[in-house]
């Protein structure tokens, strides 16, 4: 490990750089839309690359983040399941961000985007509720109209982030087709988008769905990896041997792995639910605007994820995620309920933090493959907080 | 309405629908696969009713571009067993008297293999697919398959497409253009948006290829109304809403009889 690298440049880093012209990274991406939607993608495709290209836009957006949102987030020691573990383990503490999840950062850059664009309402998909609180958050901040799509079995699951969502002023409408959960509220959002393109911004939640989104939600959740980089070597003096994060759609991880992508020295690990493990058990398809790996029957049909947590309740992996797999820049990882259920208790009994669910993923595999990473940097990141699960958890424990 | 000639391989749609569209507004209904245990004889039933061609939607699992209606037929027909192969399959039973157009989601012809899919539409009856998630970008490979089986690939227009997309739209699309008419999803409605009668308009100013309208057309004054700029119109959510409210074959294709009725009736002394 060298202790002497630089911060990576501003640009997009060379392993997660830029897709090609039609929004692929190698074989997967692109925009598999309906041609009403072409046009709204193109918009949003050029809006981005015009504002990112502004260093007023970027000043903007990180004044938001930092003064609104609490970043920097900071990173964390943990020196008792460090040592429980026989490595050293260091996290990425996204659960403290305004919203109590990394998806703030997604949710002030497209709401930034769309004010810019002249857009005056939001909408949006949720599974666990994170993303559509933080993009009620957005438009309660920027004075914007909200609608958040959300399976209805998500809203029984999550009948808290729903109230929040009301509370901040948006309108919450069950998605009721098919399994009624994250990948049933991509689709009615998508079919809202349009029909009212003209006003509205769809503020996609994840690095997935048709050109740009993939490439601009990575984007935006670059702060993640950039900020962990320079934290990680200020406290140890190099870089981790190990970088993990849990993986539905792939947001938090891409965030994560941007920081670290061009230094071949640290491992990137996604930690997948074993009920939607779309790396280890998908093969490629093309649903909700992409060609990525889905998890589907012989024959093509999508299949419903089943995991213990709302938010990595999808059967699909980002793009980018897609193309790390397949040229082993990352490795994919199913971790069982159970195994995420140990981790979310462990962590809280050992080092005071309750993660979300989602996060407790990562920690699992940690867990998991502590045998193999003993006396290892390892760097979880902790996308987001627990408070929103305790109810859930209790219910399984005490049941 | 009299039985085409379908024998492969100088079966073009363009050609065919061009021909029909000089004797009159072109009709097309669109059944779901499975939607019920006797959709073949609805698909023979719409076709004696005056259709002009029938697309035949193959039911997938996470269907994007449609409204409520089709995917609640989407839902019964999948629940049903329904799969791209048993359609096939079970169109391949019978011969129809008018091209079949396959309408899905892209995936499930790219799961089907490209080649594979296009030798079975064949076999079955179909001369074009409809792909709506899929744009001219990214259909450059199964173009190529269906090409060679001589399916042709139709492409959609939307009211929002620029002047400079819609050029290529209409230069790369096989068999017609579809006009989408409006910025919903599929779905009957009780009028249709001005939007349809300006880009069939679009459309017509730039190219000779039929135009025929979809989503929207709910019945013999909507589909009149669509069909003024257009060579012809798509009824399917209001086909589907009917099968899936329990009317029987007979009853949902008097709904195909009176828009033919009225398309005739409209449009019949008219130079077209």
């Amino acid at each position: 490990m060298t202790a002497t690298r630089q911060l990576p440049p501003a640009a997009s880093p060379l392993n997660m750089g830029e897709p090609d012209g039609l929004g692929f990274f190698g074989e997967f991406g692109g925009r598999y839309v309906g041609e009403p939607l072409i046009g709204a993608c193109q918009e949003v495709e050029e809006a981005f690359i015009d504002a990112w290209a502004d260093p007023g836009f970027r000043d903007e957006f990180l004044h938001v983040l930092n003064t609104y949102g609490g970043r920097p987030s900071p990173t964390t020691e943990c020196d008792n399941l460090g040592e429980q573990l026989g490595l050293r383990l260091l996290l990425k503490r996204e659960d403290l961000n305004h919203t109590g999840s990394h998806k703030i950062n997604n949710v002030i850059g497209q709401a930034l985007l769309a004010k810019r664009m002249g857009k005056t309402r939001l909408i949006a998909e949720t599974g666990a509720g994170q993303h559509g609180v933080a993009t009620a958050t957005a438009a309660a901040l920027l004075g914007m109209s909200c609608t958040v799509y959300m399976g209805e079995v998500d809203m029984r699951r999550q009948a808290l982030n729903v109230f929040r969502m009301r509370l901040l002023g948006t309108e919450v409408v069950p998605a009721m087709s098919g399994s009624r959960t994250l990948k049933d509220a991509v689709n009615e959002a998508m079919r809202a988008w349009v029909s009212e393109v003209g006003d509205t911004h769809y503020c996609l939640g994840s690095v997935m769905g048709p050109h740009p989104y993939p490439w601009m939600v990575r984007t935006f959740h670059e702060v993640i990896g950039t900020e962990a980089r320079q934290q990680v070597m200020d406290l140890t003096g190099g870089l981790p041997d190990v970088a993990v994060a849990c993986v539905g759609g792939g947001s938090n991880a891409a965030g994560l792995f941007a920081g670290f992508a061009d230094d071949p020295e640290v491992r990137l690990v996604g930690a997948e639910p074993a009920g939607g493990a779309a790396a280890g058990r998908g093969v490629p398809a093309i649903v909700h605007g992409m060609r990525a790996y889905f998890m589907q029957d012989e024959v093509g049909q999508i299949l419903e994820a089943e995991s213990i947590s709302a938010g990595l309740d999808y059967p699909g992996l980002g793009p980018e995620h897609s193309h790390l797999a397949v040229t082993k820049r990352a490795e994919y990882h199913p971790v069982t309920d159970d195994e995420v259920l140990e981790a979310f208790q462990l962590l809280s009994r050992t080092e005071g933090i309750i993660p979300a669910l989602e996060s407790a993923h990562a920690i699992a595999w940690v867990a998991n493959n502590a045998a193999e990473l003993q006396g290892q940097t390892v760097l979880v990141n902790l996308s987001g907080r627990g408070d929103k699960d305790v109810e859930q958890v209790q219910e399984i424990l005490e049941r | 309405m009299t039985t085409a000639s379908v024998a492969a391989p100088e079966r073009s749609l363009q050609s065919y629908l061009t021909e029909r569209a000089g004797r009159g507004k072109l009709l097309m209904p669109y059944v779901t696969a499975g939607v019920t245990p006797d959709w073949l004889e609805l698909v023979d039933a719409v076709i004696d009713a005056g259709a002009d061609a029938v697309e035949i939607g193959i039911p997938f699992s996470d269907p994007a571009i449609d409204g409520t209606t089709i995917q609640e037929a989407t839902v019964v027909a999948l629940e049903a067993g329904m799969t791209p192969a048993a359609a096939l399959q079970q169109l391949k039973s019978r011969r129809f008297g008018v091209p079949l157009i396959a309408m899905t989601h892209y995936n499930l012809v790219y799961r089907y293999g490209h080649e594979r899919f296009a030798a079975d539409l064949v076999a079955a009856g179909g001369w074009a697919t409809i792909l709506p998630d899929l744009p001219f970008e990214h259909a450059g490979e199964w173009i190529a398959a269906a090409d060679a089986e001589g399916i042709e690939n139709v492409l959609l227009a939307a009211p929002v497409t620029s002047d400079e997309r819609l050029a290529m739209v209409v230069e790369k699309t096989g068999g017609f253009v579809y006009v989408v008419s409006t910025m919903g999803t599929t779905g009957a409605r009780a009028g249709v948006d001005s939007a349809a009668t300006v880009l069939a308009r679009r459309v017509k100013s730039i190219t000779d290829k039929p135009a025929v309208v979809g989503f929207g057309i709910s019945s013999a004054e909507t589909a009149v109304t669509a069909a003024r700029e257009a060579d012809g119109v798509i009824v399917a959510s209001a086909l589907m809403r009917r099968v899936l409210d329990g009317a029987t074959v007979e009853d949902a294709a008097q709904l195909v009889a009176e828009i033919r009725a009225g398309l005739d009736a409209a449009y019949a002394t008219q130079d077209l």
